[in-house]
């Protein structure tokens, strides 16, 4: 029984129909008095016990707790740990064996006991009816034991108090049990005074050498002990009090040499961190932790920065104090290390600091690897956006990430750096100077590219008036400047939405400059036969502009106003295309921060929804004519159930929406979608997908399943949240992948006819 | 029931060499088979992927992984919530120092062809991913004991004995 306990112990996977037979043979284990065996069951019990299991053998494992053998006793222990973490409710069954283990550490019975157990086992044997050949067996095994009268199985531990691998288990099924039930923690509280003194010894009067590890006593268990004070000092001002003497001595004399020590001093820090500690004490753990970023080991220092992080908010300033250490962590070679201190650095980012941070932040930018570069470039232009002293050096800022790592920055990186230059009026000339030598430089950087585009049609009056204190005078050519804009429009490396910026460029610098516009003209004539339909639109709007409205042309093209941010776009939008609209059949382009064109499901019913202008009618609700005739006083009317609705047909497969719209929560809709399948052929792997214009709100829960089985099986429902508080008009598009027939398919439609109940 | 996140559990141990054999999967959370293979497959990955310079710290899915190489064996633990990745690293080299005293100088051989005696030390010194001891003494101890009852047992019997028929 013993090797068939080996066997099942190493498939460590429940559902096997193994564990179906294992209980019976389980629980005889357990109670045979065998300590070999009974130890191989419990530890076939912690890995593989399933809920049930747990449930039945319980009570054996709670017996087995309080036998004598500290051998099988600490297997025991942590047995039920594992059992209370499969079955909580088992807590309240091994909450009181607990309370016992502890007080006993502290009377010593522990030493007599093994003797004890030796000869009733003794006894046992004798008594036992087995097999002979299972006799034969047990015999064997107490042959051995019984010639070794001083040193039954295994050896006692001398030490009066303590036997460590009980205490260890014991602390374990503690916390545990804490964890898992209020109750557990209240009663607990109360034996933090004698957690602290076990504690304590261990700390100062040292162990014994063989549960040392590098001259620190039992790391071990202190951690394990540090542990449970940080759980029941949680929010217990009390407790946290009782341990605070404690926790300053244990981190001020554990010896950090080795790892062992830096184990037990973190998990000092972690528990001062988590509980009411006194502030000389916080201030003591992040000064650890300041002294752990100058170790030689690396992974020292990785646990420094991940926890440093965690404390920047509540400690911010502690913290601070060791910012020049973080910056210079910076410069680690390990990509994982020099992640969180640049997430480290960013956090720390005030506005005392700013200049200096942004400057290592910025050289870092320039030489970090780039999967972090995208993180740095979004992470300094959050920080400047914030703390920006001057808007000329948050120009100058962002101009220097767009010039170093412009591909790595978010879309609206070039959206923000507009808007800041417009509404730097003073600054107009030195922005337009800037970019436009940036530009002339590199062509490349896409961002960079198109901010340069626009403020250089912007503003091309002021770059070609020559001077401005804060740069050095430029001599700028208004060839020079065409012959620039037209490069960026040719060039291959050009994205459609810059050449977009660099065509209304020149437009604009039509009216700016004084030349005549024949080379403007020209350009804008060859686009319009360009293969790209957004390009070829403008240019012939543009070219119209020239031959048949070019009274209208400089009031168009004038300096647009500081647009609102994040207000709706509509009237710049309004501005530009009103106009446009009288002049040309094309519908109205799109403006200059709408860059990227991409179909997206939500995009398409975004645009589209921005072409109604007005609101539609609100129908009158429908019982309420009836009410007021009546002239009744009664409840509202329950809203008319709104009919369900076939949105899909495809081989049998069919999709319906069903709508309800709760009473008491107006803006709510819920629909039930519904799968079904009257087909020959199963289908598998049935995903569905929503989106709703932006100004719904749509939440999906789990769907029942995945598969719908063939002829009329199961079908699979899914429940919709939508959100709509302004009532605006509903529309849904879905995107359905499923496996049928063998064949993979994908639809994507939009959903007509939704009854105007479903949104008004 | 008590909303903080868990405390430290150990969710499995690996095993397994440079060329990405796995010598040794323990698991103390129930997982199915299929799941398993996957999880050791892409954390293989990743772990083989490391530079020699780089921490023993990674985060891998939502869990932490601590990993350190002895020679040619990665010993892989992967622990969730939010702790003691140093004492994990404590506990790794607890192990291969166990390993070390029962098979004298422990190489990757000795784990492939006695790997049964791997999981028993491994069973002695850590239960359902908390450490049961720490005293490397007694669980060695323990390990001997086991040999010597397994010993006694080596004489042939029939398959009826075997069962108790006999």
């Amino acid at each position: 029984m013993g090797t068939q306990c080996t066997g099942t112990g190493s498939w460590p996977n429940c559902s096997t129909s193994t564990c179906w037979a294992t209980p019976p043979t389980l629980d005889s284990d357990l109670s045979q008095g065998i300590q070999p065996v009974q130890g191989l069951a419990l530890c076939t019990l912690s890995t593989m016990g399933s809920a049930e299991m747990c449930r039945d053998l319980a009570p054996e494992v709670e017996k087995l707790l309080l036998q004598p053998s500290p051998y099988v006793r600490k297997k025991a222990i942590l047995t039920a740990v594992h059992m209370i973490r499969k079955v909580p409710e088992l807590s309240s069954v091994f909450l009181p064996p607990c309370v016992h283990l502890l007080h006993e550490r502290h009377h010593g019975k522990a030493v007599g006991l093994p003797i004890l157990c030796f000869s009733s086992v003794d006894r046992r044997i004798e008594n036992r009816m087995g097999t002979p050949a299972h006799r034969r067996r047990v015999a064997h095994t107490h042959r051995h034991t019984r010639n070794r009268l001083s040193c039954p199985w295994p050896p006692p531990f001398t030490s009066p108090t303590l036997t460590p691998g009980i205490l260890l288990g014991t602390i374990t099924l503690i916390t545990e049990l804490c964890e898992r039930s209020p109750a557990a923690l209240k009663h607990f509280r109360k034996v933090v005074p004698q957690l602290v003194q076990i504690l304590r010894t261990l700390v100062t009067t040292g162990y014994s050498t063989e549960h040392s590890i590098s001259g620190v006593s039992d790391p071990f268990l202190q951690v394990q002990i540090l542990r449970l004070l940080r759980i029941l000092g949680r929010n217990h001002e009390e407790s946290s009090e009782t341990m605070n003497d404690l926790l300053a001595q244990v981190a001020t004399n554990t010896d950090t040499s080795r790892n062992a020590g830096n184990a037990v001093l973190f998990e000092t820090v972690l528990t001062i961190m988590d509980i009411h500690s006194a502030a000389g004490l916080r201030v003591l753990a992040v000064n650890i932790l300041g002294r752990f970023l100058l170790n030689s080991d690396r992974n020292i220092r990785y646990v420094a920065l991940t926890s440093l992080l965690r404390l920047v908010q509540s400690d911010h300033s502690a913290v601070q104090r060791h910012r020049p250490t973080v910056v210079d962590c910076l410069q680690e070679t390990d990509a994982s290390l020099s992640r969180r201190a640049l997430e480290l650095s960013l956090a720390l980012v005030n506005s005392s600091n700013v200049r200096a941070m942004m400057q290592e932040l910025q050289a870092f930018l320039e030489s970090c690897p780039p999967d972090l570069r995208a993180d740095c470039a979004s992470g300094i232009l959050l920080a400047a956006e914030r703390f920006a002293p001057t808007k000329r050096w948050h120009i100058d800022t962002i101009l220097h990430v767009l010039t170093t790592a412009g591909t790595h920055v978010r879309d609206d990186a070039v959206a923000n750096l507009t808007q800041l230059i417009g509404g730097a009026q003073e600054l107009h000339a030195y922005s337009v100077r800037r970019l436009y030598n940036a530009l002339a430089e590199d062509i490349s950087q896409q961002p960079l590219v198109q901010v340069a585009a626009w403020c250089i049609g912007e503003y091309g009056d002021l770059l070609l008036e020559g001077n401005c204190e804060e740069i050095e005078p430029l001599q700028v050519d208004e060839e020079e400047v065409l012959a620039l804009l037209e490069k960026v429009l040719q060039s291959h490396m050009s994205l459609p939405a810059t050449r977009g910026y660099a065509l209304t460029a020149l437009m604009k610098l039509s009216t700016r400059l004084q030349g005549d516009n024949n080379r403007i003209r020209q350009v804008v004539s060859i686009y319009r036969s360009c293969l790209d339909v957004e390009l070829q639109q403008r240019a012939v709007e543009y070219d119209t502009l020239f031959r048949k409205y070019d009274h209208m042309r400089a009031a168009i093209l004038e300096k647009m106003p500081l647009v609102e941010r994040d207000g709706p776009q509509a009237d710049e939008e309004a501005k530009q295309s009103k106009e446009a609209a009288q002049l040309s059949e094309a519908a109205p382009a799109p403006t200059e921060s709408q860059a990227s064109q991409l179909l997206d499901l939500l995009d398409l019913l975004d645009r589209a929804s921005g072409d109604a202008q007005h609101p539609p009618p609100l129908d009158p609700s429908p019982g309420g004519a009836l009410v007021y005739l009546l002239d009744l006083p009664c409840a509202p009317p329950p809203p008319a159930p709104i009919p369900d609705l076939k949105v899909f047909e495809r081989e049998g497969v069919q999709l319906n929406l069903s709508f309800i719209r709760p009473p008491e929560n107006p803006a709510l809709l819920l629909i039930t979608i519904t799968a079904t399948n009257s087909s020959e052929g199963d289908v598998t792997n049935f995903i569905c997908q929503a989106a709703v214009p932006k100004s719904l709100q749509l939440q999906l829960q789990a769907p029942s399943g995945n598969t719908v089985p063939a002829r009329g099986g199961l079908p699979i429902t899914q429940l919709f949240r939508i959100l709509n508080p302004n009532k605006a008009p509903l529309r849904l598009k879905l995107r359905l992948t499923y496996n049928h027939f063998h064949q993979s398919v994908q639809e994507i439609f939009e959903v007509n006819n939704l009854p105007v109940e479903s949104w008004q | 029931m008590l909303e903080e996140s868990r405390e430290e559990l150990m969710r499995f141990m690996l095993l397994f060499s440079r060329q990405g054999k796995l010598r040794l999967q323990k698991w103390y959370l129930a997982t199915s088979d299929k799941e398993r293979k996957k999880m050791v497959r892409e954390l293989m990955q990743v772990v083989l992927a490391r530079k020699p310079k780089m921490c023993s710290f990674l985060e891998w899915r939502d869990l932490k992984v601590v990993y350190k190489r002895y020679a040619s064996l990665y010993f892989c633990c992967a622990i969730e919530g939010q702790d003691n990745e140093l004492i994990t690293l404590e506990l790794i080299h607890r192990y291969v120092e166990l390993l070390d005293k029962y098979f004298g100088s422990v190489c990757e051989l000795d784990i492939i062809f006695n790997f049964e005696k791997a999981y028993f030390i491994l069973d002695e010194f850590l239960m359902g991913g908390d450490v049961q001891d720490t005293s490397k003494k007694s669980v060695l101890k323990a390990i001997e004991q086991a040999d010597l009852l397994q010993e006694e047992d080596e004489s042939p019997r029939s398959v009826l004995e075997e069962m108790g028929l006999a």
